[in-house]
């Protein structure tokens, strides 16, 4: 992997404030935390880490976050139409309260890189369901210079709905899959991504020529 | 739209007018005539708007083709000015000073097609594209298909179908026909 060289403000730097005072700044050592993720191990008895899982099922919070035309289609779910709120599914504003990561369709080199901070901020247990083709190999943009055909290369993805694009209905079936998979343990990204940390971050910085943040946006 | 061409090739030395619908046409010109051309338009006859500005690349001839889209909305219909200029060194003048909105579109097209326009404000900045490092993608030398291919990873199973022949083999209706 080649060196990137930080953007100016990242760089480590002697300024002078506005009392006169010279201090050194590093902003990524002072501003972001260099710790990187750790695997979460599961409760202490099966039958609790089950019960967790039954509640974390009934708990879905949807980052809004729309990257692709396939936002689209999240909006009817939001509305009496198909009501996705019958079913416990939620959409939060901010990643800090979202646990589900919903990757709405084509991802270019560039929105990879918000959609890579997002994820890291976003706390465990945390879900990510890829939906379109275009999340399973490129779908239409298979030839495309600016957008990634796998999305497992780069995040940790529980289910995946295919389509270009999926109805509504086809997303309350995989937020319902999802839910089953959850109840059964089987969704697992956040320690997923955390035990293949230096692979995924491999396969981001391949593609993002211009990384500038920390390895892991807490 | 005839009419407007012939007022202005009474000023100005103009290529050839193409007239595409009544409310469109384009007007081909050398590109040190383009500023003046842009000026009298914007100012005289009520071309008041840059639809857009976008670049053609003719490899072959190795050039760019430059068309400044201008609408006039009172009369309702848009007029294209199509500039040839030289592939390699690309560079055009800039008319961010005419419509602030150009230097937008000459960002991308700085970013896409490589194309210089020296003191357009911003000109440098990433803007669709971050972090590069390959010749310009719009530019017809670059072979897009290759790139995907070295850059992204294939999920394998993917087919292509011929779309004229799997529609015509695919049963349209349950009875078959």
């Amino acid at each position: 992997m080649t060196q990137i060289d930080m953007k100016p403000e990242l760089q480590p730097r002697r300024v002078t404030g506005p009392d006169g005072i010279e201090f050194d700044v590093e902003p990524l050592r002072d501003y972001y935390c260099p710790e990187l993720p750790k695997v979460e191990p599961p409760a202490y008895l099966r039958i609790v880490e089950d019960l967790f899982n039954w509640a974390r099922a009934e708990s879905l919070w949807i980052l809004g976050f729309g990257t692709g035309c396939g936002a689209i289609e999240m909006r009817p779910l939001m509305t009496p139409r198909f009501d996705a709120y019958r079913y416990g599914i939620q959409w939060r504003a901010t990643p800090r309260q979202a646990n589900l990561f919903v990757i709405s369709g084509y991802l270019s080199v560039k929105t990879l890189k918000r959609v890579i901070r997002s994820y890291e901020q976003m706390q465990n247990p945390k879900y990510v369901v890829g939906l379109g083709s275009c999340t399973i190999n490129g779908g239409m943009y298979w030839d495309s210079y600016n957008t990634i055909k796998r999305l497992d290369d780069y995040l940790p993805v529980d289910v995946y709905i295919a389509g270009c694009m999926p109805r509504p209905e086809s997303l309350l079936a995989g937020f319902e899959e999802l839910k089953r998979l959850i109840r059964q343990g089987k969704c697992e990204g956040g320690n997923l991504y955390a035990e293949n940390f230096d692979w995924y971050k491999a396969n981001q910085k391949r593609v993002i020529h211009d990384w500038d943040m920390p390895d892991y946006n807490w | 739209m005839r009419d407007l061409y012939d007022r202005l090739s009474a000023l100005f030395p103009l290529g050839t007018f193409t007239e595409q619908r009544p409310d469109l046409a384009f007007i081909s010109l050398e590109p040190a005539q383009l500023r003046s051309v842009l000026l009298h338009l914007r100012d005289r006859e009520g071309f008041t708007h840059l639809v857009l500005l976008t670049a053609v690349d003719w490899l072959e001839d190795g050039q760019f083709q430059l068309t400044y889209l201008l609408a006039n909305r009172a009369r309702a219909c848009d007029l294209g000015l199509r500039v040839r200029i030289d592939r390699d060194p690309a560079s055009m003048d800039s008319i961010h000073d005419l419509w602030p909105t150009a230097a937008t579109y000459q960002r991308e097209l700085r970013e896409m097609f490589g194309i210089d326009f020296p003191d357009s404000p911003r000109l440098q900045d990433d803007f669709i594209l971050e972090g590069w490092q390959e010749i310009p993608p719009y530019r017809r030398d670059f072979d897009t298909l290759r790139y995907a291919r070295e850059t992204f990873n294939e999920r394998p199973g993917r087919v292509s179908l011929d779309p004229a022949t799997h529609m015509r083999d695919q049963p349209l209706t349950p009875s078959g026909r």
